[in-house]
């Protein structure tokens, strides 16, 4: 039996690992991909306290580091489904099931995607959620990135230096604001945007070959030839597998408040799976802290009425 | 089997190789590639029938276009040179020997 299954390596779950580790607890650090999580999209870290000018990647594997120096258990599996019973908890994974007396949730968040046919098959294969991760595959070449945000723009101007051709599609009519990169991108010659249009289907069988793009109130479409299409059109919380059990708000993030408690007594929750309004690297490890923290202080109290009675 | 770097003779490592070898495409900017080559590295020391190579996609750009890569880490499992498989994504020790199989070669 775990005292305590951490659910993602991502920054809040590998923080509430340092924790949990150091206390000495008996730990499971459980993730379904590459540990890191979101943070290893980022080119370069500029906001976080004590830290300059590092990587994504670089910030990733120095907390991993810092996580297998402690005397835990990480295993790269799939959390499918909690189940709660009276005196312990069970986590099953696309793997294994395993018993524990705590779980921390930090499953984050991931790519929010146009919901079309041939996206999923495609992915790899001309479709990209990361223009910083698979953009140099695309050297000379014909993409189209979609989305309005900040993301979007910063991987715009990022394509445009490596592609021959960047078209931007946003299904609304103009931009929501301003920045240098909006600025600089508008400069470009080998940018094209397309505003108010929306991408409503998706060709190619063994690779992407084109997407059809509908305008607003305009009933033709037409069809555009490219070799990449990227997606940048926000992110959404990972949370699905726990709605049984776990109440979140309308949007699938998890309530909680600032003990990082949730309905369940002896379940956890940390970072951007956490209803919040500040989804930062710094308010992920503040929340793993916390979670950590208050975890092992359940288990502290449960092993007093065990001896109580 | 020791891993060999084939930026340069993927010809002659792989295309031409009578049996099962494994490339994996891999580049210094990328962060899951980097976690996945110490894996790769232990697994491949468990088999002696297969060759292990890695191919760095910036110093040979022609090897990944053919072969349509698009998203790195990818593995590749070729057999007398043509493709029979491929991974696109981060897997772990475990992963990468459901993806070897058992291969009675
Ligand atoms: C491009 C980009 C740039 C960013 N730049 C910055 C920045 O400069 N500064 C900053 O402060 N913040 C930045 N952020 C935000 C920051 O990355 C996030 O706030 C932070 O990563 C949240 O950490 P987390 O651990 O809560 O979730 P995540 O990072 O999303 O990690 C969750 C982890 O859980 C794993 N997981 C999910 N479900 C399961 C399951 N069922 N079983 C097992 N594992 C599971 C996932 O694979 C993932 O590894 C950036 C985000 C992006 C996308």
């Amino acid at each position: 039996m775990y005292d305590i299954i951490i659910i993602g390596a991502g920054p809040s779950g590998m923080t509430a690992g340092i924790y949990s580790g150091i206390a000495r607890k008996k730990v499971l650090l459980l993730e379904k991909e590459a540990y890191g999580g979101q943070i290893l999209k980022a080119s370069c870290i500029k906001n976080y306290p004590g830290l300059d000018n590092v990587s994504g990647i670089d910030y990733a594997q120095k907390l991993y580091n810092q996580v297998k120096e402690l005397n835990i258990d990480i295993k790269f599996e799939s959390a499918l489904e909690v189940k709660n019973y009276d005196k312990f908890k069970e986590v099953i994974t696309n793997k294994n099931s395993y018993k524990t007396k705590t779980i921390i949730i930090a499953s984050g968040a991931k790519n929010r995607k146009l919901g079309l046919n041939n996206e999923d098959k495609l992915i790899g294969k001309g479709i990209s959620y990361c223009a910083t991760c698979d953009g140099m595959f695309f050297k000379d070449k014909k993409v189209a990135i979609t989305g309005g945000g900040r993301t979007a723009i910063d991987d715009a101007l990022y394509l445009s230096n490596i592609c021959k051709k960047v078209y931007v599609i946003y299904r609304q009519k103009e931009f929501k604001f301003d920045s240098i990169n909006l600025s600089n991108l508008r400069k470009k010659d080998n940018v094209e945007f397309i505003f108010n249009t929306n991408i409503i289907d998706i060709n190619g069988n063994e690779k992407l070959e084109s997407i059809v793009l509908k305008e607003n109130d305009i009933d033709d479409t037409t069809t555009l030839k490219i070799d990449g299409l990227f997606i940048a059109i926000g992110h959404i919380p990972v949370s699905e597998m726990f709605n049984n059990l776990i109440k979140t708000d309308e949007k699938g993030y998890i309530i909680s408040n600032e003990e990082c408690t949730t309905n369940i007594e002896g379940i956890f929750v940390a970072g951007d799976i956490r209803e919040k309004n500040v989804r930062q690297l710094t308010t992920a490890c503040s929340d793993g802290t916390i979670a950590a923290i208050n975890a092992c202080k359940y288990i502290e109290n449960e092993k007093q009425t065990d001896k109580c009675i | 089997m020791k891993i060999i770097n084939i930026n340069d003779n993927f010809d002659e490592e792989v295309r031409k190789y009578k049996g099962i070898s494994i490339v994996d495409f891999w580049a210094d900017w990328c962060g899951p590639c980097k976690m996945f080559g110490p894996i790769f590295e232990n697994v491949s020391k468990k088999y002696d029938n297969i060759k292990f190579c890695k191919l760095n996609v910036d110093e040979n750009e022609e090897i990944p276009k053919e072969f349509g890569i698009m998203s790195i880490p990818c593995i590749v499992m070729f057999k007398d040179g043509e493709e029979i498989k491929r991974n696109i994504g981060f897997i772990d020790e475990d992963g990468l020997n459901d993806f070897i199989g058992d291969l009675n070669v």
